[in-house]
């Protein structure tokens, strides 16, 4: 085991993902200790995207036609063959699609120790010690890994690094040749009735909020503030609101003033959509809800009950 | 296609969870578990599938918890055969023992598709899927929300952040992680799934002893100490929503109120 720090780059179009920034600002920290290099690793088929702006000491550049866009297959197998080349002390990938489809594999192909939904990672010593956040976010797990790590790690944990001039060395790709899968197509989202990024007040409804018939409670106090309804996955998974206003890791990222989460627990891909708001209000019948630790302020009265006294108040306020 | 769906049940996460005396796990004797949402998505997924490409579905569940229920209602919802692999899995098992077990299992089986749910909200050591895929060596597709026939494998619709999707085209056997399905899963009444439990006994067998270290040492599980817990505001919904009134005047967020 070497003690270089490795980080999977993310990119789309040239442009580096935020994520990556912030494995990098870690990458920085944990190499220092290790007193390895930090590294990061470009799969691409040409355009080497913003390679020359990264905050690393090396970058990896593998280019391949099979690396245009993100295959998991292509990537897994690339990675892993770097790995196994370099052998670094850990490896960091984003807690995203692309983190979630490389880092198991990554793992299964090296046998390196995998810590999944990272927050925080730090060495002791020899041995690598992360949080992974689990049951939702509900508890945290302190792992730790004595040999070789991967971490996935969750957006927004670490402070970004920025500013480099990062040695670039090109490296041929190896066993990516044959692949089953193959790229089609990539789609953008619809544009939206409502842009829930531009809006000053959210009020978000999650499944607590019981049914589709439901959300006009959550509308009519959204009416009352002068702000939008917004909600979590399963609300727009189930079809209760349109797409185009699900809040967090796949739906899209808000700062409003006001978020009055509505029966949302909270889990870290609903979190990492909404945790900068500046005032976060939170009703949610468990009190041991992760939101809660997000929230500035909270309460587990029945969101039913809560909703429609709330909007007879401030519409008699408003009077 | 030949398409075989692994299920789980998972921890109710609106349920207290209570840690073990060594404060590593989570007491399991006295939890609620409730089927993985996200499986239940793999299994519609896998019946549309079937329904448009003709084949077969067959569920497995590892015997970590009573996952019976779980798989005679895939029955009842149209799967063909459900497979129990029963071992001593109390202390409960990690993604990569999940994933070599079934990966024993696979090997004595036809299959074209392994559709699983996309995590479940235990997965410390990463999905098992994902990890399966590599210890069979093929194609996976992870966070997918739609899998159609197309020419002789499948197309699978892959979401990144913000909504994206790409389409990605697999040709050979291939594990796909399902995140949501393209229909809502379908409901089934309990009487058909106590017709099922009459007329389609569970496939039993042990699951293969494996060796699947996973490199990593649980320490410590705890709440997570939030430097900035919520106020929690007292009384009932009307005393509340006064507070939160006057919160948001004090705060000057909505013109009309200031
Ligand atoms: C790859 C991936 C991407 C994802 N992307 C997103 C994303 O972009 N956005 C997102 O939100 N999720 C996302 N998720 C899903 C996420 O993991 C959670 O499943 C989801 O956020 C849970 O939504 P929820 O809080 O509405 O539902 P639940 O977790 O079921 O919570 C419902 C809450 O309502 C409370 N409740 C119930 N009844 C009442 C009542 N009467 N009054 C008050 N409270 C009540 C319960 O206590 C509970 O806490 C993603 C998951 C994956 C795997
Ligand atoms: N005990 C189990 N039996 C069968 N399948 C399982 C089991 N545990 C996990 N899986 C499958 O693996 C998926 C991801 O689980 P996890 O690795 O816990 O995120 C689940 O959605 C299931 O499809």
């Amino acid at each position: 085991m070497g003690s270089d720090v490795f980080t999977l780059v993310e990119h789309v179009g040239g442009t580096v993902d935020d994520s990556t920034h912030e494995l990098l600002g870690k990458a920085r920290e944990l190499a220092t200790a290790t007193g390895g290099r930090s590294v990061a690793c470009l799969l691409h088929s040409g355009a080497r995207a913003g390679a020359d702006g990264l905050a690393a000491d090396v970058v990896l550049s593998v280019e391949h036609p099979a690396l245009e866009h993100f295959l998991p297959e292509a990537y897994v197998k690339a990675l892993a063959a770097l790995v196994a080349d370099h052998e670094p002390r850990v490896v960091l990938v984003a807690n995203s699609t692309v983190g979630m489809d490389v880092a198991g594999g990554l793992s299964a192909r090296t046998g390196n120790g995998l810590v999944a939904y990272c927050n925080a990672i730090t060495l002791e010593g020899d041995t690598l010690v992360a949080i992974s956040q689990v049951f939702g976010g509900k508890l945290n797990a302190e792992v730790a890994v004595e040999g070789p790590a991967i971490c996935s790690v969750v957006s927004g944990s670490f402070a970004p690094a920025t500013g480099g001039s990062p040695d670039i060395q090109d490296v041929t790709a190896s066993g990516i040749d044959n692949l089953t899968t193959t790229f089609l197509a990539r789609i953008e989202p619809e544009a939206s009735d409502v842009d829930i990024t531009a809006e000053d007040i959210l009020v978000s409804v999650g499944r607590g909020i019981g049914g589709a018939d439901n959300i006009e409670f959550a509308q009519e106090l959204a009416d009352a503030l002068g702000g939008v309804v917004s909600g979590s996955r399963p609300v727009t998974d189930a079809g209760w609101l349109s797409k185009t206003r699900q809040v967090g890791k796949s739906g899209q990222k808000v700062k409003p003033k006001l978020y009055i989460a509505c029966g949302i627990s909270g889990a870290p891909e609903h979190l990492e959509g909404m945790s900068d708001a500046e005032l976060i209000i939170a009703i949610n019948s468990d009190a041991n809800a992760p939101i809660f630790d997000v929230a500035h302020f909270g309460t587990t009265e029945d969101v039913l009950d809560v909703l429609p006294a709330l909007t007879e108040q401030i519409e008699a306020a408003v009077a | 296609m030949q398409i075989i769906v692994p299920m789980q049940q998972t921890v109710d996460l609106v349920e207290e969870l209570e840690l073990n005396d060594d404060g590593t796990g989570v007491e399991r004797e006295y939890l609620k578990f409730v089927a993985n949402e996200w499986d239940e998505q793999a299994l519609e997924e896998a019946l549309l599938l079937k329904e448009a490409a003709g084949g077969s579905v067959t569920v497995v569940g590892i015997d970590e918890t009573d996952v019976d229920g779980t798989l005679f209602s895939a029955l009842a919802k149209g799967a063909d055969r459900a497979v129990k692999l029963t071992g001593d899995f109390e202390n409960g098992i990690s993604s990569h023992q999940r994933a070599a077990i079934l990966a024993a299992w696979l090997g004595t089986q036809e299959f074209d598709l392994v559709m699983v749910g996309v995590q479940s909200p235990e997965d410390l050591d990463g999905q098992t899927g994902v990890i399966l895929a590599n210890l069979l060596d093929t194609a996976h597709v992870s966070v997918a929300i739609g899998v159609e026939p197309h020419e002789g494998g499948v197309k699978v619709r892959q979401e990144f952040g913000g909504g994206t999707v790409h389409e990605l085209a697999l040709s050979g056997r291939a594990v796909v992680g399902v995140q949501a399905a393209t229909a809502a899963p379908r409901y089934v009444s309990i009487s058909r799934v106590r017709a099922a439990m009459q007329d389609s006994p569970l496939e039993t067998l042990p699951a293969a002893d494996v060796d699947a270290p996973t490199g990593t040492t649980v320490r410590r599980l705890y709440a997570p100490e939030s430097s900035s817990h919520a106020e929690m505001l007292e009384g009932d919904a009307d005393a509340v929503a006064a507070r939160i009134l006057e919160i948001v005047r004090e705060r000057g967020i909505v013109k009309e109120l200031s």
